[in-house]
């Protein structure tokens, strides 16, 4: 039975991970190849890395860490942040990187996502959607949650499938955070409307978030920063936990 | 060992060469009828869409050279499917070295299939050392029909053939290059065949 995915996210500036990370273990655990085979070790089923670097110098850095990841990594990772342009995929795929995933670049021009899956195929692109409730309904936000648009979440849902993604990374701007579970509704609805794969993030806390990500939001995978980063949840535990509840999850 | 990676120009295929380098290989990437011929093993890698990859082996006219091949040659992924008879994507024959049909999973589950999912029914030393059921990373919208050149299956949507082999041809649907410990062991066993 296909099973449901544990997805580490690491943010990386410059080529560094940021927003912090204790592991008491790790030498250095700035440097993103050495967290990444850790969570591959402890049973990750895939990492995500959301570039947050501003400058050229630093998108080019991120170029080489990709690079570094691919070499040492033998589970799939997603890229993203900033993707913007045919281009920009090519190389970060070239470089090793087995998805990217697009976001704001995807909502000033939509057809990006179209032109992405021909080229390189449905598997490899990843929407991100950052949306938050605004008057009761799911608000589409662009450029990392900082600017609201008109956008329907279960709309645009809709059409990034239409347009070829392969893939929906939702994160809820109401949950991301806070800590007290994911945004399961939205999820369980975004599950039923749409027949590509869905992504939970925002919101994780506890063991028992993810089960109902699982359970309650029918979320195909789920990820998480900082209980990870910080030793809250450990993954093999997590899983442990996620297959005494009869959730399909795999244990090597 | 020489070990070449067929380069036909789809996919990122970089990831099966890390794979190998990981293992102490250094695989090379080429599309030189020579180089292909004289390599003790030989990889079909590919990702993307069946038909257009299809027009781009019939244009180096490696068509005709892969199904000539005598050492063991693995086919991942799309590679694999189109080793096969003929492809639903794009409505392509395939290289006819495998006796089965690839076609798309229907909407009654969410595709592409993206994840990890079980092999099972493992046959032949690809497998060696290999538990089963184990655990495989798959990204895949079409799937090879069960058949008896089966040496895996999987369940999803219903039970496909998730790797194939006929003679030195061998197939798999999934990514040994990206399935953990498991998939190094697999990668292992093809150069130990």
């Amino acid at each position: 039975m296909l099973t449901k995915r544990i997805i580490p996210c690491l943010d990386i500036k410059n080529g560094r991970t940021v927003k912090g990370v204790n592991f008491i273990d790790l030498k250095d655990a700035g440097d993103p190849v050495i967290l990444a085979k850790k969570y591959a070790q402890s049973g990750a089923d895939e990492l995500v890395f959301l570039d947050i670097s501003a400058t050229l110098e630093g998108r080019k850095t991120l170029i080489d860490m990709v690079l570094q990841v691919a070499k040492e990594i033998n589970i799939p990772f997603t890229v993203g942040g900033g993707v913007s342009s045919v281009e920009d995929v090519d190389l970060l795929l070239q470089s090793g990187a087995d998805k990217v995933a697009v976001n704001s670049a995807a909502l000033k021009r939509p057809e990006l996502i179209k032109e992405l899956s021909d080229k390189f195929g449905s598997q490899c692109v990843v929407v991100a959607i950052d949306a938050k409730q605004i008057d009761g309904s799911w608000k589409v936000h662009s450029a990392g949650g900082t600017i609201p648009t008109e956008l329907d979440l279960f709309t645009w849902a809709k059409t990034v499938e239409n347009l070829g993604a392969g893939e929906i990374l939702f994160t809820s701007m109401d949950h991301d955070g806070t800590k007290q579970g994911f945004a399961n509704t939205a999820l369980a609805r975004l599950s039923s409307e749409l027949n590509i794969p869905i992504i939970a993030s925002g919101g994780a806390g506890t063991i028992d978030h993810f089960i109902d990500a699982f359970q309650k939001g029918y979320a195909d995978a789920a990820l998480a920063a900082s209980v990870f980063h910080f030793g809250t949840i450990e993954i093999l535990d997590l899983k442990k936990k996620l297959q005494e509840n009869n959730i399909p999850i795999r244990l090597s | 060992m020489k070990v070449v990676i067929i380069d036909y120009g789809v996919g990122n295929i970089k990831n099966i060469q890390f794979a190998f380098e990981r293992l102490g290989i250094t695989a090379q990437l080429s599309q030189d009828t020579d180089l292909i011929k004289q390599a003790d093993r030989v990889i079909l890698p590919g990702v993307g869409e069946a038909s257009s990859a299809m027009i781009k082996l019939k244009e180096t006219r490696l068509d005709e050279l892969i199904p000539t091949l005598k050492q063991p040659v693995l086919g991942i992924c799309l590679g694999m499917q189109l080793m096969c008879n003929y492809s639903e994507e794009g409505h392509t024959n395939g290289l006819q070295i495998f006796d089965t049909q690839v076609k798309r999973f229907t909407k009654s589950v969410k595709v592409p299939q993206m994840g990890w999912n079980t092999i099972n029914n493992l046959k032949t030393d690809l497998f060696f050392n290999v538990k089963m059921p184990e655990y495989m990373y798959l990204v895949h919208s079409y799937y090879a029909e069960n058949c008896s050149q089966a040496i895996a299956v999987t369940e999803y949507d219903l039970l496909y053939a998730s790797a194939l082999k006929k003679d030195n041809f061998y197939g798999v649907q999934f990514h040994p290059e990206k399935s953990s410990k498991a998939g190094e062991q697999i990668l292992k066993n093809f150069l130990n065949l």
